[in-house]
């Protein structure tokens, strides 16, 4: 298993190891429902140096992204960034990810730690046949980049003391907290860079800090310090995974994989249809106009239940009650304290308020389609 | 350090038995709910079910997993802890005492001879 360079910390804070994708990483260090509640009433900080970082630069850099990304890069000014994905020719889902914009010819794009080398061999691949390959530079920098994320309502109170002063790229800004959502800024440390966005995976306000690899340890220890007059705790990919699933946020391997498309999994609104052409484009084009065979619905128990989980099929109701799908992500729900899930159903049984049945050990438990998100954060 | 009281007999799938007369009553160990973390959910046995000695008879389930209860005894089941069905974080709080699970009728009290002592299932779970 791979390590990042935080296991040290994590074994110092008492971490459960587990392995996540070929990384031993913490999913909790004392329990989940604890570290899930502290992000959403103060803050969190999670280890996220097993994701990937992949910088693109160049005159044709932004060019060939927009070729590869469904979202429209073109609308990222200097120091701002998007939720976008990356499909292949028949619209499904490589891998979602966040472009940011650093400099004007600059992109930095973050992605997940699982899809790490199936994106850098796309991307390649992609590159390989662009017209202007020769004014893009690739550089896949997961190797040497550390990240964080510190999440929850409290945390603007204390970013500012772990990256002071104004920034030095990006965004200009007279201190972090004045990042608003999406955008970044670079802050140096020595000869270092280190990157900050006001971006999550959480559904609360918060950062995530992209730094060098020796340099992330001291950034995470600077953050617990600063944080825990405010009520900071260290969480785990449990606490990440129940966090996400409360907001409906998909994981790829769950929500997404190649085989779905973003139209099936409702990010209709992350495809830019009105711009110029990309990998995928006539698929999702087709299947906004005529539909889905499948739809992403968020659903919840309807009494008092064990959870769903991945893998629970889901039953309609009624005399012709059939199997028509199963739950992709599902848990307890640590906010609402009820059980939640997301599933793909055909495109009948996906309106808010629809019946449904979750077959738990051979037994099927009521549920009911909702809105997404299931919680959503006080203004 | 997990407790394992002195008074009960243990399974090595870290369930706990007390026994009074011919009534056993069973929970899972202050290891097992430690291990476990925040209960969120249980699944009892129907009162009146008749159990075989290492049948799963219940379920117990943490965020992020469900787990097997595997009966230490046999017998007929009669009574289950509906508390722990309204607030599962009792199986944390109290594994031995309000955390308990179910009270079996012993079928075959002899079984009794084969579970662990508290000594024995310290060391199985290594002073942990």
């Amino acid at each position: 298993m791979k390590r990042t360079p935080l296991y040290a910390a994590h074994q110092k804070l008492g971490g459960r190891l587990i392995e996540f994708g070929g990384w031993e990483m913490p999913v909790q260090y004392t329990s989940i429902t604890d570290e899930h509640l502290a992000v959403r009433k103060a803050a969190g900080l999670f280890d996220i140096s097993h994701m990937g970082e992949v910088f693109v630069s160049g005159a044709g850099g932004g060019g060939f992204l927009n070729r590869t990304l469904t979202n429209d890069l073109g609308k990222l000014a200097v120091g701002q960034g998007q939720y976008t994905l990356m499909c292949n020719e028949r619209g499904g889902v490589i891998d979602d990810l966040y472009a940011y914009r650093l400099a004007v010819q600059e992109y930095l794009l973050i992605i997940n730690a699982s899809r790490i080398e199936a994106d850098v061999n796309w991307l390649e691949r992609q590159l390989a046949t662009f017209s202007q390959r020769n004014q893009v530079k690739l550089e896949n920098a997961s190797e040497a980049t550390g990240a964080v994320a510190v999440q929850g309502p409290r945390v603007a109170e204390f970013i500012n003391q772990c990256f002071p002063g104004a920034s030095t790229g990006g965004t200009p800004l007279a201190q972090a907290s004045d990042l608003k959502k999406n955008q970044i800024a670079s802050f140096h440390r020595g000869g270092d860079t280190i990157w900050v966005s006001r971006t999550g995976y959480t559904g609360e306000d918060g950062f995530e800090v992209v730094a060098p690899g020796h340099l992330i340890e001291a950034v995470w220890d600077q953050i617990l310090a600063a944080g825990k007059p405010y009520g900071l705790r260290p969480a785990g990919l449990g606490a990440r995974d129940t966090l996400r699933t409360e907001v409906c946020y998909p994981l790829y391997g769950h929500e997404l994989d190649e085989h779905t498309t973003p139209i099936e999994a409702g990010l209709g609104v992350f495809v830019a249809l009105d711009k110029s052409e990309f990998v995928g484009r006539s698929v999702l084009a087709e299947q906004k106009t005529k539909g889905t065979l499948k739809k992403l619905v968020a659903f919840k128990m309807a009494d008092r239940s064990a959870p769903p989980r991945p893998r629970y099929p889901i039953w309609s109701t009624g005399p012709a009650a059939a199997r028509i799908g199963e739950v992709v992500s599902g848990t307890q729900s640590p906010t609402l304290g009820i059980g939640i899930g997301l599933a793909y159903v055909p495109p009948e049984f996906a309106k808010p308020h629809t019946a449904l049945e979750v077959e738990i050990r051979g037994k099927r438990a009521a549920a009911v389609v909702v809105l997404k998100p299931f919680y959503r954060k006080p203004d | 350090m997990a407790k394992v009281p002195a008074d009960l007999k243990y399974a090595k799938s870290h369930e706990w038995v007390r026994v009074s007369g011919n009534v056993a009553t069973v929970g899972i160990t202050d290891h097992a709910q430690h291990e476990l973390t925040d209960v969120v959910f249980v699944e009892l046995p129907e009162v009146g079910r008749k159990i075989k000695a290492g049948d799963p008879c219940a379920v117990v389930e943490s965020v992020k997993t469900a787990n097997d209860v595997y009966s230490p005894v046999s017998g007929e089941i009669a009574e289950v802890n509906s508390a722990i069905v309204v607030d599962p974080a009792m199986v944390n709080s109290e594994p031995y005492g309000g955390g308990w699970f179910y009270r079996i009728k012993l079928a075959n009290p002899a079984e009794l001879k084969a579970l662990l002592g508290p000594e024995a299932y310290q060391a199985q779970i290594g002073g942990a």
